[in-house]
């Protein structure tokens, strides 16, 4: 079975975020880029697949520098492969995205493509389901459950509801899958191996030219005002947990 | 070429979705500014007789087949598609589910529609679209149009009220049979979440605790203090997904909704797939490191500081206070 994994980055969510001067996008400066969670679990599915049946995982990504981090964790944690898509520097709509990976995958062979299932940054949809229908093939999203039929023609996966309720689908192959929590923790790859790779080994480039557009014009970006804000309780843990007390007896909240 | 709002209506074992009304219930207004109609669109197995639940709606379109009896993410977008080739509506809504995600995605591909996701507002301005989305997990929105002026939605549950798009009777009905189908994704059933020994739902007082945990074993932080509290534990999905605790004690989107007495939210951000599912707490007491974590936009009390210092004080004061 091959495996194509198709990761993103997207903005460090532990960093302050800052609007830049025009109003409608980030300051690149202030960003960090990290992994999609969600495609460090869409790894972790298909790493896992391959443990049990064999076969191949590539890891794809667009290109850009922050990217060959998370390039070389993906081979630090087992991935055969690791490969930049083109040049793409900061944000990326998901329909460029789907665009760009839909013409390097078109030349590969495989057989499943697992995504992560959303990102922080989407705002124009999900890379998934867009990439599947540019490539003609089925998708499922919000998948936490992955079996691989006896002739590996199909998948049964589940999909995830609200209130914890899943369906049952069967899937033949190629398909995209959106994968929403792999069947184990995404595995951890050490620093020292990542670094080691990062010198002796090498990542694959396929040309690829941003193209396409998202249809939306985003005319500003702003921090939401919220109804309200917490009132803050001041004072060092234990001052603060007297506070909270306080206002659990004020309002009947503990056991009599 | 219309002025009409669309709205996907999601249901599932033969009871329509509450995002459906909230999504009905906005539609109706836009479509009175407009100068359009709110249009529900209702696919599968048991449609026709939900209908009569859809009575906010100036019409419906019921669209059977055998391709579409059960939901599959393919059939539903090879269903809807000359729909909206034929209506061309100014906008098309769906929930930011499951199926909303795979169906609006799938479509903006195929019917070359753009798309926004996470919407939590809509408006009209000189009679386009604008929609507000949430993105970067709560910190920051955006304000969007649409290039060509009209597109499909995908809405975060909760951003409108039910109660305007909930009107029993049916509205006009347009059947249209198709024989579109898509094969290649086969629904085979639906699984129902397994009991769990606690039910977070009739809990009055839950300590939920998120990513900033670190480690299975601080959880039992959390257990002392519910325990000290009559409660439970409950938590976000990262913990669930780390398999530290089980499905049933999850909170938000993918989870169970939940409305106890106090919500005592411990390392939680407050992605808005969480506060979905929470937001309806009567008290809702937030600890987290990060002074700008979304959760303090929803909660009453908050605390920035280290939970593994402020959770075993807690409990001992509430344990010296209960005696």
């Amino acid at each position: 079975m091959k495996i194509l994994v198709v990761m993103k980055q997207v903005p460090d969510l532990a960093d302050e975020l800052e609007i830049s001067d025009d109003g409608n996008s980030l300051d690149p400066d202030a960003v960090t880029w990290v992994l999609n969670e969600f495609d460090d679990h869409a790894l972790e599915e298909a790493l896992q697949l391959k443990d049990a049946l064999g076969g191949s995982v590539a890891a794809l990504a667009l290109g850009s520098e922050a990217v060959d981090k998370a390039l070389f964790t993906a081979l630090a944690k087992g991935a055969d492969e690791a490969k930049k898509v083109g040049e793409f520097e900061g944000g990326v709509s998901s329909h460029v995205a789907a665009e760009a990976f839909a013409a390097a995958i078109g030349g590969m062979e495989y057989d499943l493509i697992l995504t992560g299932v959303q990102a922080i940054d989407d705002l124009d949809g999900q890379v998934g389901p867009l990439l599947a229908t540019k490539l003609e093939i089925p998708h499922v999203s919000v998948v936490t459950h992955v079996e691989v039929s006896g002739d590996a023609k199909s998948v049964t996966v589940h999909q995830e509801y609200a209130g914890g309720v899943l369906a049952e689908f069967e899937v033949d192959l190629p398909a995209v899958l959106g994968i929403q929590a792999a069947r184990a923790t995404p595995r951890y790859a050490p620093v020292s191996r990542v670094r080691q790779l990062q010198k002796e080994a090498s990542l694959e480039t396929i040309d690829g030219a941003p193209s396409g557009t998202s249809g939306l014009e985003v005319e500003r970006l702003f921090v939401p005002e919220t109804g309200g804000h917490a009132e803050m309780i001041e004072g060092d843990e234990d001052e603060a947990a007297e506070k909270i007390v306080n206002i659990l007896e004020e309002r009947g909240l503990l056991p009599k | 070429m219309s002025n009409d709002i669309f709205v996907l209506i999601e249901h599932r074992d033969g009871v329509v979705a509450e995002t459906s009304f909230e999504l009905i219930g906005k539609a109706k207004e836009l479509a009175g500014e407009s100068g359009g109609a709110a249009v529900a669109v209702i696919l599968g197995d048991g449609a026709a007789t939900l209908t009569g639940k859809l009575g906010a709606a100036d019409r419906a379109i019921v669209i059977d087949g055998p391709g579409v009896a059960q939901f599959t993410p393919t059939g539903y977008t090879a269903a809807l598609k000359p729909v909206l080739g034929e209506h061309e509506p100014l906008l098309m809504l769906f929930p930011n589910s499951a199926v909303g995600m795979d169906v609006a995605a799938g479509l903006s591909q195929a019917a070359d529609l753009p798309l926004a996701a996470y919407a939590v507002d809509l408006k009209l301005a000189d009679g386009q679209p604008v929609v507000t989305s949430q993105v970067y997990g709560g910190k920051i929105n955006a304000e969007m149009k649409f290039t060509k002026g009209r597109g499909i939605v995908t809405v975060i549950a909760g951003s409108f009220p039910a109660d305007a798009g909930q009107q029993d009777g049916s509205p006009e009905i347009q059947s249209v049979s198709t024989d579109a189908s898509d094969s290649r994704v086969r629904f085979k059933k639906l699984i129902a979440p397994e009991a769990g020994d606690v039910d977070i739902t009739k809990e009055s007082v839950l300590v939920s605790v998120g990513r900033g945990v670190e480690e299975e074993d601080n959880i039992e932080l959390a257990q002392e203090l519910a325990d000290a509290l009559g409660g439970a534990v409950s938590a976000s999905r990262p913990v669930v997904d780390a398999g530290w605790l089980p499905k049933t004690r999850q909170v938000g989107k993918s989870g169970l909704k939940v409305k106890p007495k106090l919500y005592l939210a411990v390392g939680i951000s407050g992605a808005p797939e969480h506060l979905e599912g929470m937001r309806d707490a009567e008290l809702i007491i937030a600890v987290n490191s990060d002074e700008n974590a979304p959760i303090f936009s929803v909660a009453h009390y908050g605390v920035v500081g280290d939970l593994f210092d402020l959770l075993p004080s807690l409990t001992e004061k509430i344990q010296e206070r209960v005696g």
